[in-house]
């Protein structure tokens, strides 16, 4: 099964869950799709290994075949190509590698040549592997690299994906194909404004969700009765808790610290698979 | 002559669009007779590179002055492919700003005056 963990507003408590859910979990593996800035390994003592570089193809433009037609310009959605009089122009950091110029080329002038995005690293432990994309400093467009870390997730077992925050293309990328989607919340109005957010993008892509509170008691109860009206599932609260925080300040997982925790998250991954099971069986009936 | 201004609206009276690649509208102005064209900026709305997609644009219409506000790099580097003049940092009515050309009171800009994305505004 694979758990994405969002939110829309960021620092609400989305690596805080993945990390001990994935702790949680017999064999699980933990995907860290933040490649702006990832953060989970902060949590483990072994260094993160470079396992692979991720790029994107690019056109490179052979300037003697081109008779500057311009209809590569033309085609670019991008606007990554420009034909001006007799000059092509290529804006590199505008190209998304999708390899429409190359096709489009009547005189077969454009190839291609790999543009390295980032990297992908592993680390964890040794019965949970964490897996995590590294976008280069500089880079605009970190959706390639959160396809490929997803890819990495083994397949029948649990996989946690920790997403990016908001609702735009990175975090609706490590949300897609998901078996269910945790969103976590914080109990203030930024909290629940930013929750309805990304209830709007779940809902669209379909999948089953269900709330984690994080931070719980500080703020007002308009999370939990904004959960309510909507039938969304409220699968925890986590209570505001000094003890909680000193821990994350030292890089110590809460169920390493304070183990009664670890009743919490197998909860709320028994109350996921549940979920996930009915909707299953619903689907099913439907058919 | 041919000069593009980038324009808020369709006519002389309008104001300058200080942006250049997400500009509403422009003026295509000839300075001798004042007759001029109106153009919808079909890039104005562009996910990204509107400004080498506008430069394309203003070029095919065979423009040899651009008068606007501010130019970023990536626009930059395509007006100055294309050959086009370019003249920043207007503000105020069209038709004064090209009595500020016809007598030389506007400079001509030696690279962009803003970063990448300086005409999309803030958040909304």
């Amino acid at each position: 099964m694979k758990i994405s963990v969002a939110s829309g507003k960021g620092g609400t408590g989305k690596t805080t869950i993945s990390v001990n859910l994935a702790l949680s979990i017999d064999n699980a593996t933990l995907i860290d799709c933040d490649v702006e800035e990832p953060n989970c390994h902060l949590f483990f003592k072994e260094p993160m290994e470079k396992v692979k570089n991720i790029g994107i193809p690019i056109p490179v433009f052979d300037l003697d075949k081109c008779d500057r037609c311009g209809k590569c310009a033309e085609f670019c959605q991008y606007n990554a190509i420009a034909v001006i009089k007799d000059k092509l122009l290529f804006f590199e950091e505008l190209c998304h590698g999708c390899g429409g110029c190359m096709i489009i080329c009547p005189q077969d002038a454009i190839t291609e040549t790999e543009h390295t995005l980032g990297v992908i690293e592993k680390g964890g432990t040794h019965d949970m592997e964490l897996y995590h994309g590294l976008l280069n400093i500089g880079e605009p467009f970190g959706v390639p690299i959160i396809k490929a870390v997803k890819d990495l997730a083994p397949p029948n077992k649990e996989a946690i994906f920790d997403s990016p925050p908001g609702t735009a293309c990175p975090a609706v990328e490590a949300m897609s194909d998901s078996d269910f989607v945790i969103l976590v919340t914080e109990p203030t109005p930024f909290g629940l404004h930013d929750l309805k957010l990304a209830v709007d993008v779940v809902k669209r892509i379909g999948t089953p969700f269900g709330v984690v509170v994080n931070r719980g008691g500080i703020g007002d109860d308009r999370v939990d009765r904004f959960c309510e009206n909507e039938n969304i599932p409220l699968l925890a609260t986590i209570p505001n808790d000094l003890k909680i925080a000193r821990l994350y300040s030292k890089g110590i997982p809460i169920v390493e610290g304070i183990p009664e925790y670890k009743q919490v998250f197998v909860g709320i991954y028994e109350d996921i698979k549940k979920i996930v099971k009915n909707k299953d069986t619903e689907t099913k009936e439907v058919q | 002559m041919k000069i593009a201004m980038t324009s808020k609206g369709k006519d002389l009276e309008a104001e300058v669009d200080t942006r250049f690649g997400r500009c509403v509208y422009f003026l295509i102005v000839d300075p001798d007779t004042m007759e001029f064209e109106a153009m919808e900026n079909e890039s104005a709305s562009a996910s990204g590179g509107a400004g080498p997609q506008a430069a394309q644009a203003i070029s095919k219409k065979g423009v040899d002055v651009l008068i606007t506000g501010n130019v970023g790099p990536n626009a930059y580097q395509a007006l100055e492919a294309s050959g086009i003049k370019v003249l920043t940092g207007s503000n105020g009515m069209i038709k004064d700003m090209i009595q500020k050309f016809k007598s030389g009171e506007l400079d001509e800009a030696g690279g962009a005056n803003v970063g990448s994305h300086a005409g999309m505004g803030g958040r909304r």
